[in-house]
């Protein structure tokens, strides 16, 4: 089912609805980022990409996840209860379709058979996504060759195209349908809009010339390429800064820490980075991966390597080029995988 | 579902100092809420998150058995933050206990076969768990002979002496312990190095399972003599430790290659170890 609404028409309505939590891409200094619909804040759907993904959305950078007392008088002392959180229902309007698959890469993460993560799971299940296909792809978007594309469908509840002066939405799921009723001023879409958002994503395919050999890559053996001589010489540029980790919409890896003012304390969950030598640092001194160049093989071999062997769906990178984009050193998770697909 | 990240709250019973350096002592733990016992159901070879509330989580193998009723023993090394933490509490001190976690030795294989324990030093935790739960009366017949070879550097660095002395008197294990060195002139048990012991005494891999666990020198040179003895890969098992948060393979840490050593491991044969990165 596809809907038309004026721009204009669009933007405005999404200031009356009440009952969600709306982020949209909006503009600070150079870049775009997701920002809570507020006063002051204006929805800007002119961007390449946000520069930060969405990931904290459903998963923030920091979240407590337990609080306790440590008075010795309190009669619950030192016993750990869950911290009151908030989980309204959200709609984040205009995420790219790459990180719209991203998340359904990590999900398989979050939840699992064996293990369900509380907040992770009901924070995604109370969020609507309403993507936004890309007529410009830029020369660092690569999501044609890891099973999406610009205007891919994967995890969306409805996809809008940028017809100029409209958007032509397409409504995916029930929840994309219940959350598009309340925006007001649609029209039912004629041939020649359908039409045309079928032209703009062909050629935005089109625009897509990156080139990877994920199916010779994943071809491969794990041992092979672990033990390929290549590793010293990938990882000589990297500084560990772990930006690329940061940014990326697929990378779930967080650390457990207690934090206790006075007599009271919660326990927190941060984000973490396998760039960091501490990461993997045992107690007794021991670290299996102490050298760089192991741990550069850790990000590579697990987004291309590893993911792939244990859920058999794809590798665990949605090409959304923001590693590329950000690495102060100019790696190139795209030439790395060619020459992990070259051993 | 329970949220599986929320330990539950346990007091320290007791506190038993295992090593004439004081570096081990064994917690006995029972929990607040004796509903959880219920649930907290597991097998020798599993481990659980210790949670020292403002300290954080330190990931310790189970050292009573489950047919120990009405308590949990795990035996901790002073080391890090976490443990240095817990060697300062007290008897009545409450903490938390988050688990059964990880896989747990092999016991449907195990059944109908000779049963070969290996352990070295401080690692003799979840191997005390499975010798216990061997040896109660309703699980002894499912196993064929027992043999169980376990050294320390010197005597004092033995754990839970009074039961080692014990099981040396049973005609239903064969007991080796042994010590790198001493000059107590009154040892009456094994001088000399694990993997030395174990090629002495464990004369047959036939229908055999070894289990070894202890630091990684004593692994190395155990294997090859296990394999010299007949072991196949299959039926060399081991237990690893590795650095660990969640301990529900979601925050990435603990990984050899696609493998989480605490939701796939600790447990791992060496075949399967053998087709890992060796990254550990």
């Amino acid at each position: 089912m596809y809907k038309l609404f004026k721009k204009e028409d669009f933007i405005n309505s999404l200031y009356k609805i009440k009952d969600y939590k709306i982020f949209v891409p909006a503009k600070e200094g150079y870049y775009h980022f997701f920002s809570p619909l507020e006063k002051g804040i204006s929805p800007d759907f002119s961007f390449f990409n946000t520069r930060l993904s969405p990931k904290s959305i459903i998963y923030p950078q920091s979240e407590r996840m337990f609080e306790f007392s440590l008075n010795k008088e309190d009669p619950d002392a030192f016993i750990l209860k869950e911290a009151e959180k908030e989980f309204p229902l959200q709609a984040i309007i205009g995420i790219r379709p790459c990180d719209a698959h991203a998340f359904q890469i990590v999900k398989k993460n979050f939840d699992n058979p064996d293990y369900k993560d509380p907040w992770w799971t009901k924070r995604y299940e109370n969020t609507t996504f309403i993507g936004l296909g890309c007529n410009n792809p830029r020369n660092t978007c690569f999501c044609t060759k890891v099973g999406g594309g610009p205007f891919s469908e994967i995890g969306l509840d409805a996809i809008m195209y940028d017809l100029g002066e409209n958007f032509l939405i397409k409504v995916l799921t029930d929840k994309g349908s219940l959350f598009l009723k309340k925006i007001e001023g649609g029209k039912e879409a004629e041939e020649t809009h359908i039409k045309q958002a079928e032209k703009i994503k062909k050629e935005a395919e089109a625009k897509i010339k990156t080139d990877i050999e994920i199916e010779a890559l994943l071809k491969k053996g794990i041992l092979q390429v672990f033990e390929a001589d290549i590793w010293e010489e990938i990882s000589f540029p990297c500084i560990n800064c772990g930006i690329c980790t940061y940014l990326c919409p697929t990378c779930w890896c967080f650390d457990i820490q207690d934090e206790v003012y006075k007599d009271k304390g919660d326990r927190i969950r941060n984000w973490d980075s396998c760039m960091f030598p501490i990461f993997t640092l045992h107690a007794s001194g021991h670290n299996p991966r102490a050298e760089k160049f192991r741990r550069v093989r850790q990000r590579f071999m697990h987004k291309l390597k590893y993911y792939p062997e244990k859920y058999h769906d794809g590798v665990q990178c949605s090409g959304c080029g923001r590693c590329i984009i950000a690495c102060p050193t100019n790696m190139d998770i795209r030439e790395i995988a060619n020459k992990m697909s070259k051993i | 579902m329970q949220n599986p990240y929320l330990p539950y709250p346990a007091v320290i019973e007791k506190i038993i100092v295992e090593t004439d350096d004081r570096s081990l002592r064994t917690f006995k733990l029972k929990f607040l809420d004796p509903s959880h016992e219920q649930v907290f159901k597991y097998m020798p070879g599993q481990f659980a998150e210790i949670s020292v509330p403002g300290k954080g989580e330190v990931p310790i193998g189970i050292a009573s058995s489950p047919t120990e009723k009405g308590y949990l023993l795990f035996t901790i090394n002073k080391v890090g933050l976490v443990t240095t933490h817990l060697h300062n509490m007290k008897e009545g001190d409450i903490l938390g206990v988050r688990g059964p976690l990880g896989n747990s030795y092999p016991w449907d294989r195990m059944e109908g076969k000779n049963v070969v324990i290996i352990g070295g030093g401080f690692a003799f935790t979840t191997l005390r768990s499975s010798i216990v739960y061997m040896l109660h009366p309703e699980n002894r017949p499912k196993f064929e002979k027992i043999i169980v070879v376990y050294g320390a550097r010197r005597p004092g660095l033995l754990l839970y002496k009074d039961e080692l002395w014990e099981w040396e008197k049973r005609n239903d294990l064969e007991m080796h312990i042994t010590v790198d060195a001493t000059d107590d002139p009154n040892w009456k048990y094994n001088i000399g190095f694990v993997p030395t012991i174990t090629e002495q005494k464990v004369k047959s891999a036939e229908n055999a399972i070894a289990i070894v666990c202890g630091p990684p020198i004593m692994i190395r040179f155990t294997q090859p003599v296990l394999e010299k003895i007949g072991f196949s890969p299959e039926n060399i098992i081991l237990s690893l430790e590795m650095r660990m948060k969640c301990g529900i393979g979601m925050c990435g840490r603990c990984n050899i290659g696609y493998k989480f050593v605490c939701k796939d491991g600790p447990v791992f044969s060496l075949a399967e170890l053998k087709e890992l990165p060796s990254e550990y």
